[in-house]
């Protein structure tokens, strides 16, 4: 399973916890997966972050592929001037 | 990536395909553009910075001979305010259409409040004068202290704070906090405790072209613009989404831009433009004047950060804890997310925490300025890690390279970092003769480190072979920096032939699938992953052609130095790219590839730069005699516009850090909205700024590009104030660093 690491800001909709085990093989099945243990928490996620996979940031992320040790990180999401 | 890959054309530094239009004067930029039926459009702005609009009048200003159009808010589609009510008063959309055209309140002086359309720019100006509006001024809110104070008047009545639980109205539009770990257990640990208090002053990104467009209608609905911008797709979606315009009725022909450093990100005057053309039947011309640039265009605004950081005898940090805040201008959305995640990402830390407040305030409404909200968190901790250094008796670079974030580093804003080159660029930076070259008297010497993310967003390219086999590359990203140039070389590449048989088009919105802005230092490694693509796709043709003429499978076709051969069979003469262009129309047709992507694997970048001051005592004035800028840019695919893009970001930071600041009045009145009052520098006030790429090849890009547009605005104002530190002894905290308050410390000194 991945280990999901939520923002703080968000920690509150998701039982206080930062660090989720969730399993799913993509960006699309985790947060369907996080929505069904914390109804809610899914629309936050799909509305305005960005992951990092294993270190890789993707700002606009659904179908991309997370494996079985993959570290997921939930960001805010930047863009530049 | 292959790092060991051996290129023809990338890192060499042939001539800009745009740069003779631009030097001799021919190219044309926004407010070049002229058609027989066109009017100008003025825009009439508000003189307070806070106020009820009561009523406005405009039968004087319809009446008066030549005006065609005169509209206020009330001619704009009302979309967004439901939604945003529905959502505590935060709603994007409702925040852009408020900005460029105020509905029932102004929320900064210059704020638009009506606009006129007339025969000629004389009669629209005076136009102007004849409209009556009627005001209820209300008390500004001018400053993060008077933002946050309890009681104090509030910009917004419906505004919640979004990111604290069970919050009412408050200037306060966003509370955010990242980090990991527990600071107070780190500092229990540290041995040294440093923490101070830090602000900045609204700057303006100083782009020298002013907004400008043309825009033109028709009875069918179909509308068209010329525009500056870094996005024409930008500029047709937001106008498209303010105007409630289908997308595919608006084409936006992009004009040259004459810098836009973030700050030409978003849409003023466009929709307006559209309006006043449908209402008068007529072409409308609108170009802002410089004061209305720096009234009404987003600047970057003013910061406040306190920041603390503790490290052992031996220089490891042992915790770093921040409080941003950030003024957003009057709807909230600053950079102050970004200034979180940045503050601390240029090294490992244990336990790290950032916390964020946008805040809103009665000045223009923010925009992106290069790295936005970076520099200002790099302010703030780069000089405390200099006065670090100093208290630990460690060299500062030493120091931060015991600190450095490498791969496998867990960074402060979540993730563990892929391949980057930190430590690299300090490491040239420390070599460098620079660091090690001898000082005179009143004279000092700074280093400090920046970081940004970089972007990879979507792009769209796409490559035509000409009948005479040179190529052209539709390329839909406005160039800013010398995207032309990157894109053709890599094209170049590609095909193995010459980069004087390739043309670069900036392509319209009709002409080109979807780009995202030019922005966030990604056309070359984004838009330029496209066009490789997009020639992978004609070199696949090609081969077939090749292989369709020679009767053969296409898999026996290579593609090299510009040429197909025929695997194991060197007496067939190979087919070059002219000769099978010559015969596209006898072997199946006319040949082109396309490429769009979401470009994936974007390479963080990492710059270090070193600044040599001195300081006159007597008056105060600060001189950079000296500057060095060391980065990272994967591979520099044009290294002279990857050196350009490092020398202007250290321009732009030494103004930030010595001259420029919005100065307003106690009623939030902008005091110095040109360049003579705002004085960014100019080619006489800094010296040659020296230059060092370096490459760690980005893996996730076929030549390894890291953006590099960004990341040099973000070391300089720590250099410089850590160079001025070292020249006088005073540490200054407070934004600019300008002659009396240079003086005003040392005189501080001297009393101490």
């Amino acid at each position: 399973m991945a280990r999901v690491v939520l923002p703080q800001a968000l920690t509150v909709r998701a039982g206080g916890q930062s660090e989720h085990e969730v399993e799913g093989r993509n960006v699309r099945a985790l947060v369907a997966a996080l929505e069904a243990r914390f109804p809610g928490l899914g629309q936050e996620l799909e509305g305005r972050v960005a992951v990092a996979i294993d270190g890789e940031i993707f700002n606009d992320p659904m179908l991309e592929a997370v494996g079985p040790d993959s570290e997921v990180h939930f960001l805010p999401r930047v863009g530049g001037g | 990536m292959n790092e060991d890959k051996k290129f023809r054309w990338v890192g060499t530094r042939p001539v800009r395909p745009d740069g003779i239009d631009k030097v001799t004067g021919r190219a044309n930029y926004g407010a070049d553009f002229a058609l027989p039926d066109m009017l100008w459009g003025k825009v009439l702005r508000s003189p307070h910075a806070h106020a009820r609009i009561v009523s406005i009048d405009l039968k004087r200003a319809r009446a008066l001979e030549g005006v065609l159009a005169v509209i206020t808010a009330e001619d704009m589609p009302d979309l967004f305010s439901e939604r945003a009510q529905k959502n505590g008063g935060h709603d994007d959309s409702n925040d852009l259409a408020q900005n460029v055209m105020a509905r029932g309140k102004v929320f900064y002086h210059g704020h638009a409040v009506a606009a006129v359309a007339a025969t000629s720019s004389v009669i629209a100006t005076k136009a102007l004068d004849l409209i009556d509006v009627e005001y209820e001024p209300l008390p500004p809110v001018l400053d993060i202290s008077s933002a946050t104070a309890p009681g104090g008047p509030l910009i917004h009545e419906d505004r919640i704070t979004q990111g604290v639980e069970d919050a009412g109205p408050s200037n306060i539009a966003k509370k955010v906090q990242l980090g990991h770990g527990d600071p107070t257990e780190g500092f229990e640990l540290a041995d040294e405790v440093i923490e101070h208090e830090f602000t900045t002053r609204p700057v303006h990104q100083g782009y020298i072209e002013p907004h400008a467009c043309l825009a033109q209608t028709s009875p069918d609905g179909r509308v068209t613009l010329w525009a500056s911008s870094q996005g024409h797709f930008m500029v047709r979606d937001y106008t498209a989404k303010l105007l409630d315009i289908d997308l595919s009725l608006i084409q936006v022909i992009p004009a040259e831009i004459g810098g836009g450093f973030g700050g030409k990100t978003t849409v003023y005057l466009e929709p307006l433009a559209v309006m006043l053309s449908r209402k008068s039947g007529r072409s409308v011309k609108m170009v802002m004047s410089r004061e209305e640039v720096f009234r009404a265009s987003g600047p970057t605004l003013g910061t406040r950060i306190k920041l603390k950081l503790g490290a052992t005898r031996d220089g490891v940090f042992t915790a770093g804890e921040a409080t941003l805040h950030y003024e957003a201008g009057p709807f909230g959305g600053s950079s102050v997310m970004a200034g979180c995640m940045t503050i601390f990402a240029a090294y490992g830390f244990p336990h790290v925490r950032s916390t964020g407040y946008d805040v809103m305030v009665n000045k223009p409404k923010g925009a992106a300025y290069r790295a936005p909200g970076a520099p200002m968190a790099a302010f703030a901790l780069e000089t405390v890690i200099d006065e670090m250094a100093e208290r630990l008796k460690i060299d500062p670079v030493d120091l931060r390279l015991r600190n450095a974030a490498k791969e496998g580093t867990l960074a402060s804003f979540g993730p563990r970092y892929r391949r980057i080159g930190c430590v690299e660029t300090l490491e040239a930076l420390r070599d460098h003769p620079h660091y090690s070259a001898p000082l005179g008297p009143n004279q000092g010497r700074g280093v400090a480190v920046g970081f940004w993310f970089n972007a990879g967003l979507q792009s769209s390219a796409g490559v035509i072979l000409n009948p005479d086999g040179t190529l052209t590359v539709l390329s839909g990203n406005p160039d800013i920096g010398g995207s032309r140039a990157s894109l053709a070389l890599m094209a170049a590449e590609e095909f193995g032939i010459d980069y004087d048989q390739i043309e670069v088009v900036v392509a319209d919105t009709q002409s080109v699938g979807y780009n995202d802005v030019t922005g966030g230092s990604r056309v070359t490694f984004a838009t330029g992953m496209a066009v490789i693509e997009a020639a992978g796709d004609v070199i696949r043709e090609l081969r077939a052609r090749a292989a369709a003429i020679w009767e053969v499978e296409a898999e026996s076709v290579v593609w090299e130095q510009g040429e197909a051969r025929l695997l194991g069979d060197t007496a067939r003469a190979p087919l070059s790219l002219a000769a099978l262009a010559k015969q596209a129309g006898r072997t199946g047709g006319p040949i082109s590839g396309r490429a769009a992507l979401t470009a994936r694997g974007v390479g963080m970048g990492f710059g270090a730069h070193i600044c040599d001051v001195e300081v006159d005592p007597e008056t105060g004035r600060v001189e950079v005699i000296r500057y060095t800028a060391v980065q990272d840019a994967g591979r520099a695919i044009h290294p002279s516009y990857v050196e350009g893009q490092m020398q202007g970001g250290a321009v732009q930071g030494i103004g930030w850090a010595l001259n420029e600041e919005y100065v307003f009045d106690s009623d939030g009145r902008l005091e110095n909205p040109g360049f003579l009052d705002y004085r960014i520098p100019v080619t006489s006030d800094v010296p040659m700024i020296d230059t060092v790429i370096v490459e760690v090849a980005n893996p996730n890009h076929p030549y390894g590009v890291r953006g590099v547009g960004e990341v040099p605005i973000v070391p300089p104002i720590p250099a410089v104030v850590n160079a001025v530190h070292a020249a006088t002894g005073v540490r200054y905290r407070d934004l600019p660093l300008s002659p009396p308050k240079v003086l005003a410390g040392l005189a501080v000194q001297s009393d101490d």
